[in-house]
């Protein structure tokens, strides 16, 4: 079977289509982290009006489709958008930006949904030990480090095997901004299966990476 | 050491607790007994100034601590407290019982030798790499009281501390008790256990439905309740 063949001999388009696909996931779920770690930590510790309202939003882009995601990021990047001038339609930052915006409501939420799910007790007794306010969220965040990275690498898997922003803001050319699988929905087109399944082969083995590490960071391992 | 002056604490339209007033000094151990749901963690809470009064004035060490964040700190700095339920950090033991020490800037070999002296205690050595999460209740319990005791504080209150503990271990867990008031700390405790009450109390306060129906000594309590609601409980709970 080729598409084996073409893994195992680490063809150089296959290697280096899976590295950059890697590298612009990567660089949009750390973007995304350092930007909803204290969004959601902000949300989550201060009462405000609308807070549920703010909630619910967030909940509602989870399953934003990713199509509608490039729409908005082209709009934006596009040569006469506001931020045309910058030059980042069809290139990897382009596809960073589209990338981020995709994935940052759903690690928004279940940050939040982490942070929730520790109980008034950890507060109350980090309180009690004398913790001051900022020492009690620290607490409490790394009391939720299994969820929140749970959070994290989920947003890491929806950027990764996302199709709409990578083919409309990357333009998917080849050797700049063809990741996994804007070059699987091409090959298929053209014919070429093995190649798309050798693709398709490494897609569903980083997934299923990623979602085994979920599991063990929950301390579910093989559960 | 502590005193609460008039204190009421509210839950929607409910009295929690209604006009209590009391007073601990140090070296002394005062035992809040009364029946499930009288307000007896409420009143810990407040004391612990986890919680804010509705009316009323609590002061720590003669400054009112009722409503300035900045002295509710510091005096929750010099004070711990043990819940009945206690919750662990999903740490190890050590770190579970160093967390006090840790959040006070404390660091050098003292850290490890108190750390360590406090699970010794608490009957727990060698307990240290052990995740506080695979603990059982009481040992929970127990990491709790050490992890309180470690930093030294002025004020111990504690929340039915030996209700989940075998008899031998709540007897060492009253010797602590006993060997905290020596040292001068003012001890309140929340009990189920009528006996500890008089075992180890100089005070004992009676709480009914959120009232404080009497305070006196173990033996005035005891021996002279002073309404019949006192007498129903006591006597019924002693077993006379």
């Amino acid at each position: 079977m080729r598409a084996v063949e073409l893994i195992l001999a680490l063809d150089p388009t296959v290697v280096e289509i899976t590295a950059r696909s890697l590298a612009i996931a990567v660089t949009s779920t750390a973007i995304a982290t350092i930007l909803v770690v204290p969004l959601g930590g902000l949300i989550h510790f201060h009462n405000f009006k609308g807070k549920r309202a703010v909630v619910n939003l967030i909940q509602t882009l989870y399953s934003l489709p990713t199509v509608t995601v490039g729409l908005v990021v082209f709009l934006l990047l596009a040569r006469s958008g506001p931020l045309g001038s910058y030059g980042l339609l069809f290139t990897p930052g382009g596809m960073v930006i589209g990338q981020t915006i995709l994935i940052a409501p759903i690690m928004t939420g279940l940050t939040i949904a982490a942070l929730s799910g520790v109980g008034p007790a950890v507060r109350d007794t980090a309180v009690s030990l004398g913790a001051s306010k900022f020492q009690a969220i620290f607490t409490i965040m790394r009391e939720a480090r299994a969820a929140m990275l749970a959070a994290i690498l989920l947003g890491f898997g929806r950027a990764l095997s996302e199709v709409g922003v990578a083919m409309m803001i990357g333009g998917n050319i080849r050797g700049y901004t063809r990741v996994l699988t804007t070059a699987i929905a091409l090959e298929t087109s053209r014919g070429d299966i093995e190649f798309s399944m050798a693709l398709g082969i490494i897609l569903v083995s980083i997934s299923l990476i990623v979602n085994l590490l979920v599991n063990r960071v929950q301390g579910n391992w093989w559960a | 050491m502590i005193e609460a002056r008039g204190v009421w604490a509210r839950r929607g339209r409910a009295d929690i607790l209604k006009d209590v007033s009391i007073e601990v000094g140090k070296g002394e151990i005062l035992a809040i007994i009364g029946p499930t749901g009288s307000g007896k963690t409420t009143l810990l809470r407040v004391l612990n100034l986890l919680d804010h009064p509705d009316e009323g004035r609590v002061f720590f060490d003669r400054v009112d601590v009722t409503e300035d964040e900045r002295a509710r700190f510091s005096a929750r700095r010099r004070m711990a407290m043990v819940f009945q339920k206690p919750s662990m950090f999903n740490l190890t033991v050590e770190k579970n019982v160093s967390y006090g020490l840790k959040i006070r800037g404390v660091s050098g070999s003292a850290f490890r030798d108190r750390v360590r002296a406090a699970l010794r205690d608490v009957g727990l050595s060698g307990y240290e790499k052990r995740r506080a999460f695979s603990l059982s209740g009481g040992e929970a319990q127990r990491v709790a009281l050490a992890r309180a005791l470690v930093t030294e504080p002025e004020l111990l209150l504690l929340d039915e501390a030996t209700a989940n503990l075998d008899p031998r271990t709540a007897e060492t867990i009253e010797g602590l008790i006993r060997g905290a008031r020596e040292k001068g700390l003012a001890v309140v405790m929340a009990t189920h256990d009528l006996d500890q009450a008089r075992r180890l109390a100089d005070g004992v306060a009676v709480l009914v439905g959120g009232e404080l129906v009497q305070l006196g000594s173990p033996e005035e309590v005891f021996e002279r309740p002073k309404s019949e609601e006192v007498a129903h409980f006591v006597r019924a709970r002693v077993g006379w």
